[in-house]
């Protein structure tokens, strides 16, 4: 290797997770689709994720990896959770959009 | 090499995110949710984290997305949203500000907190060292059924909760829900 190549650093992956961790979040403020809301979580999840297995390798800690194996499962059940709450609701009304869904409105 | 993998990964996972967030059809958005996960494999991959790669695959791009598909082809694929007006006046204006904010921010805390994580770990063996090439699995697995066997009998319990709870949540009057909770399992 010579002094020309450049390597990625853990700084370059955290900076990319922060990226995706912020496209996330504008999403989800944006975006008026349940469905696509909750693709916007999962960007989230994904980026935390990310940060996590970086860390633990910058650590030099198994555990980083570890944690997003929990990580995983829990955002699995989520996703079925929510989109049975989805499924549940859109059952009972045709709008899409949760701008639709303001009955609890006081 | 690593750098080369890294450039594409990154193109592939920013690229996803953009499609998540831009695309107005939900159907393309879930298929740039694919080529996101896909990127985050490659960057496990990159990391020394194959069985977090292979479960990412498997978990992510193989039960989670398909189970979008279906919830998207359930209530209709032709709704698609209307992207040109905003709901809330200003909204996406505000948005804007908050995730070039919360970017700042970030940026700042990785870049200040950069000096200040210190290698303390046993380490994390490698299967790039080639003497074995289960090291990541066994050493992965010897941290969840020793040190995280509560919380690893505890997300049984979640997840038997999370489908008997969707299995309520879906039951009343179509059987054709019941594949959301199928597929979950």
């Amino acid at each position: 290797m010579n002094a020309l190549i450049v390597v990625p650093t853990s700084t370059w992956y955290l900076l990319l997770s922060a990226v995706l961790f912020t496209i996330g979040t504008v999403g989800v403020l944006v975006r008026r689709n349940p469905l696509v809301m909750f693709m916007c979580i999962e960007l989230m999840l994904n980026a935390v994720n990310l940060t996590f297995v970086t860390l633990g390798r910058r650590l030099n800690d198994i555990n980083g990896q570890a944690i997003v194996f929990f990580v995983l499962v829990v955002a699995a059940a989520e996703v079925v959770v929510g989109l049975g709450i989805i499924v549940a609701i859109m059952r009972r009304r045709s709008g899409i959009t949760v701008d639709d869904l303001a009955e609890l409105k006081g | 090499m690593e750098l080369f993998v890294f450039v594409c990964a990154t193109v592939m996972i920013i690229v996803g995110a953009l499609g998540v967030v831009l695309r107005k059809h939900p159907v393309h958005a879930a298929l740039s949710l694919v080529l996101t996960l896909f990127g985050i494999a490659v960057m496990f991959v990159a990391q020394h984290a194959e069985f977090l790669a292979a479960v990412q695959v498997i978990v992510y791009a193989g039960a989670i997305v398909v189970l979008f598909l279906f919830v998207i082809m359930l209530l209709g694929v032709d709704q698609v949203e209307n992207l040109k007006t905003e709901p809330l006046a200003g909204q996406r204006w505000v948005a804007g500000v908050v995730g070039v904010c919360l970017l700042g921010l970030l940026g700042a805390a990785i870049y200040t907190g950069a000096d200040s994580v210190i290698a303390r770990g046993e380490g994390i063996a490698s299967n790039v060292a080639g003497d074995n090439p289960d090291a990541n699995i066994q050493q992965l697995a010897s941290s969840i059924f020793s040190d995280y066997v509560m919380a690893f009998e505890v997300t049984s319990i979640l997840l038997v909760v999370a489908v008997v709870g969707t299995v309520l949540l879906a039951r009343r009057r179509t059987a054709g829900k019941q594949q959301t909770a199928g597929a979950a399992k």
